[in-house]
């Protein structure tokens, strides 16, 4: 029996014989299809059968169990949780844009070819780069695109090379990509400043160096001084540099990673071009790259010529393909008409505002907690929670449950690796300076409550809807599907 | 300026003196002048929302409104309104991956019925949470299987889609796997170079042209030599057709595309990815599990996590973060609306009219059914005539079929599917025979 409180799950509402769907009678001539028997299936697949009504209340009753940009402030760092303009998702939406299919002849899709064509443009001049592929889905996505391209511009050269550095801060895309291209990981760390070691970047660089991955500000939110000394150092040692665009949001209009000496740059539209994150993607990840490595970019390209946009699959060093078709063109008509609507200006201001916000939190926020690098941060920055684990027994993940209850979205937490009990928030430009002060005084309250009240903070959540999780019992007894009653293995009391 | 940022120039000034900073560009004045960008971005003027609507509103209409007969992987089926009524839902779409379960079951609900709908479908024990689409599935799928066999060698079928081939190869390039591929006859695999290194035997039901292959026989050989059996489905197709975990696949993949989501010029659509239970500490990507919070309440979290980037880094089962999880619920939502009977119902007129799409051409002089295999809805139908000849008459009548596959199979130039979903009338198809006559005529 589903309990009070249970989150529902459609497979236990309505009846049988229900459904939320028509369908017109078969006009054409019925007959029978000529499927071997071995080859058709015998019991239905065991789906919701529910009325329409029972279908959207299930939905919205999830919804509302749901938080979201549009439900409060949401500093989750590294992940850039802005604003996702409502004129995008109806504009996506189009009819002309969203029932176009993808093996359409060239010439009745120009209007398409030219929004990817143009947002190529647009993006080659934020990252300062040659050209751009939009086929990835992800940033992820995205850094395995890139890291294809630099091994395949090293074995043209006759070596891919063995190893790919990243630093110790970085996000655990970059090392899981660079393994899932062939390449050995090695972890370069971080110097006083929260910037590369350069010293030690020098002593582990040589021909067996494929290429550093990097992001800049990087995750502490901190700007690397020596970038031009490092990708020099890099580029001298016959090395490429793979730019993590995840932190774009800090430097549009500012800087560009092509100028800083990055090869290839992906960019995350789900995160800088305010396209929604969809509660997981889906996202889409740009790629970015110098004219050394437009040979080995995945096809197709929209190139342009004599007034007529098409897919030029004609590229013999491409790398190939990540996916099928061209790229999450629904999310890149979002991003296109996010740029379209602020331009350089409103862009550079994008990036203006988001570091002003973010260091205007960590001013109010650095007497409370523990401040690892004082130093102005670029779009977001890192706090630690060790202060509170030493004296009060609260840690970190205790904080940013106790912040549910202030009406917030906890920041990204235990991330990244070299700051102990991090806590890294971003606050984004879309937040008015209300929601900060009401953000800050949130978080200065359970500062407090750390040392005044440390169970309150322990125990916290208190005023959503569910409590912490048993997250043990669900990696020892995985439930990953529901089944009916009758078929849940002895002993497993998840569902009531 | 930008209606998306609130701060006034006078918040701006109050949040600046309590920095202690004179302006903004202070807060940038650890740039390095030589990175520097000492000019505004070179882009367009901004648009008002007004402007910007009737570009965009121009540039769709840029694009022509045909009747659709394309296939290949993405496919003009019936999209219920429910569907976008409820993805719309900002509390869904404005929430990023559910890291904190207290506040975000509405999302790891829908993914844990997304599961569940993938398992069921496929007849597999368990499924994850999405993939970006049904290549990249594909592809990480093998990479599971070299990995749990140690193997060098991938099988492929030549009627797998080439797409999805071409996306194999990518993945497979740096760990120094050969794929080897499996020739067809009359539109259905050979598997006579199955060997002792194959670590996966990877075929796609129906096939790139339609076709149903013969799985059963194709299982048998896949398990006999050791290898795991990987099946890329059309997910529509199983509301009729035997689903993989019936006939012994290891993992299914497939492209999701065809479960609510617009076909938006080939993405944003859906992977899924099922497998065995032996294989679940293997999947890629998230995976949504059930429990009870500290209240005793049935909740959901994410869960199997040691698998993963943000806690294995280097040695993750894959670099997937970011997943295409708002497409998922998309399905969900959808599959909930049609259930059994609206999705084989769906199935059913695919296939009846399909059906009946191929006997109309096949009637038409010069135009053939290429292949005698049975089918689903799509199919390869052989012409006599040039491509582009067959495609401007098509198009003077307002419809679009194909990919011609001579991009894709030199042997098969001039030849091109054609797909008929439910959205397909009989009118329409007489169009399309019509349309063809007057080819053969000309």
């Amino acid at each position: 029996m589903l309990k009070k409180g249970d989150v529902p799950l459609i497979f236990e509402m309505g009846a049988p014989g229900r459904q939320a769907f028509s369908l017109p009678a078969n006009d054409v001539p019925a007959k029978e299809p000529s499927w071997p028997a071995e080859l058709r299936r015998q019991a239905p697949p065991r789906l919701p059968e529910v009325s329409e009504v029972e279908l959207v209340r299930h939905f919205t009753a999830l919804s509302n169990l749901n938080f979201g940009v549009d439900t409060g402030f949401y500093p989750l760092g590294s992940c850039t949780m802005k604003y996702n303009p409502k004129v995008n998702e109806v504009l996506s939406r189009l009819p002309g844009l969203a029932q176009i299919h993808p093996y359409v002849p060239d010439e009745l899709v120009q209007g398409a070819l030219q929004i990817i064509y143009e947002l190529e443009q647009y993006l080659a001049e934020i990252a300062g780069l040659a050209r751009v592929t939009m086929q990835p889905a992800a940033g992820a996505h995205g850094e395995l695109v890139g890291v294809f391209l630099i091994r395949a511009y090293h074995e043209r050269r006759g070596n891919p090379r063995q190893k790919i550095l990243v630093p110790d801060s970085a996000h655990g895309t970059n090392p899981a990509t660079a393994a899932m291209a062939g390449y050995e990981v090695v972890s370069v760390p971080s110097a006083a400043r929260g910037g590369i070691d350069v010293q030690a970047l020098e002593k582990v660089l040589d021909d067996s160096v494929a290429g550093l991955m990097l992001t800049n500000p990087n995750t502490l939110g901190l700007f690397d001084e020596n970038i031009h000394v490092i990708t020099d150092l890099v580029h001298q040692a016959g090395g490429l540099l793979y730019y993590d665009g995840a932190n774009a949001n800090a430097i549009m209009g500012y800087s560009r990673p092509g100028d800083m000496g990055f090869d290839v740059v992906h960019f995350n539209l789900h995160k800088t071009f305010a396209t929604p994150h969809g509660g997981g993607g889906p996202g889409a990840g740009p790629v970015a790259v110098s004219a050394a490595l437009v040979p080995y970019l995945p096809v197709p390209l929209v190139d342009f010529a004599s007034g007529c946009y098409r897919l030029n699959y004609d590229l013999p060093y491409s790398i190939g393909r990540v996916r099928s078709f061209y790229g999450n063109f629904g999310v890149l008509v979002k991003a296109y008409a996010y740029i379209r609507s602020l331009g350089a200006a409103g862009l550079k201001q994008v990036s203006s505002d988001a570091v002003l916000n973010a260091n205007y939190v960590m001013h109010h926020l650095k007497q409370y907690f523990d401040l690892p690098f004082e130093r102005a941060c670029k779009h977001e920055f890192v706090l630690s929670g060790k202060r509170q684990k030493e004296k009060n027994g609260i840690r970190t993940l205790d904080m940013a449950k106790r912040l549910m209850d202030y009406g917030f979205h906890p920041p990204t937490v235990y991330f990244p690796l070299n700051v102990e009990e991090a806590m890294m928030i971003e606050p984004t430009e879309t937040e008015s300076k209300e929601t900060l002060d009401l953000f800050i005084g949130a978080c200065a309250a359970i500062a407090r409550e750390a040392i005044d009240e440390p169970e309150k903070v322990h125990a916290a959540p208190h005023t959503t809807a569910f409590g912490r999780m048993d997250e043990t019992r669900a990696a020892r007894q995985p439930d990953l599907r529901w089944r009916p009653k009758e078929e849940v293995p002895a002993g497993n009391a998840v569902r009531g | 300026m930008v209606k998306y940022i609130p701060n006034t120039e006078a918040d701006r000034q109050k949040m600046l003196a309590d920095l202690g900073a004179a302006s903004v560009a202070e807060l940038f004045a650890d740039i390095p002048a030589a990175v520097r960008l000492n000019r505004d971005l070179d882009l367009p003027p901004e648009l008002s929302e007004m402007e910007l609507a009737a570009h965009l509103g121009a540039l769709a209409e840029k694009n022509a409104a045909l009747t659709c007969f394309l296939g290949g992987g993405y496919y003009d089926h019936f999209i219920p309104a429910v569907v976008d009524a409820l993805v719309g839902r900002s509390e869904f779409y404005t929430a990023y991956t559910p890291y904190q379960p207290e506040i975000s079951q509405g999302t790891l609900a829908a993914i844990y019925e997304f599961q569940t709908m993938i398992a069921e479908l496929t007849g597999l024990d368990v499924a994850n949470a999405s993939m970006y689409d049904g290549a990249s599935a594909l592809a990480e799928a093998a990479v599971i299987a070299v990995r749990k066999t140690g193997r060098t060698k991938v099988a492929v079928a030549r009627s797998v889609h080439p797409e999805y081939r071409q996306v194999l190869a990518t993945y497979l390039a740096p760990r120094q796997v050969e794929l080897v591929e499996l020739p067809h006859e009359d539109g259905s695999t050979v598997a006579d170079l199955i060997g002792p290194q194959t670590a996966a035997v990877v075929v796609q039901q129906p096939n790139f042209f339609g076709c149903l292959e013969d799985v059963l026989q194709l299982e048998r050989l896949a398990h006999a030599a050791g290898a795991l059996f990987i099946v890329s489905v059309d997910p529509v197709s199983l509301a009729v057709l035997r689903p993989p975990g019936a006939y012994g696949a290891d993992i299914a993949t497939g492209e999701g595309q065809s479960l609510g989501l617009p076909m938006s010029f080939g993405g944003p659509g859906l992977g899924f990815m099922a497998a065995r239970e032996n294989l679940v500490r293997h999947l890629p990507g998230r995976m949504v599990g059930a429990t009870n919070d500290t209240r005793g309440q049935r909740a959901f979290v994410l869960t199997l996590q040691a698998r993963e980037q943000h806690i294995r880094r280097e040695k993750a089962t894959s670099n997937i973060c970011s997943n295409h999880a708002l497409c998922a619920l998309a399905a969900t939502v959808h599959l909930s609306a049609l259930g059994p009977a609206g999705l084989s119902g769906v199935a059913s007129l695919c296939a009846a009219k399909a059906a009946y799409t191929r006997d109309s051409l096949n009637a038409v002089p010069g135009f053939t059914a290429a292949f005698a295999a049975p089918f689903f809805k799509e199919f390869v139908v052989k012409s006599s005539y040039p491509w582009d000849k067959v495609k401007a008459r098509l198009l003077e009548h307002k419809l679009v079929a194909g990919p011609e596959l001579g991009r894709f199979y030199p042997e098969l130039t001039g030849h091109f599917l054609v797909a008929v979903t439910e959205k397909r009338t009989r009118a329409e198809i007489d169009r399309l025979k019509a349309a063809l006559e007057e080819v053969a005529a000309c």
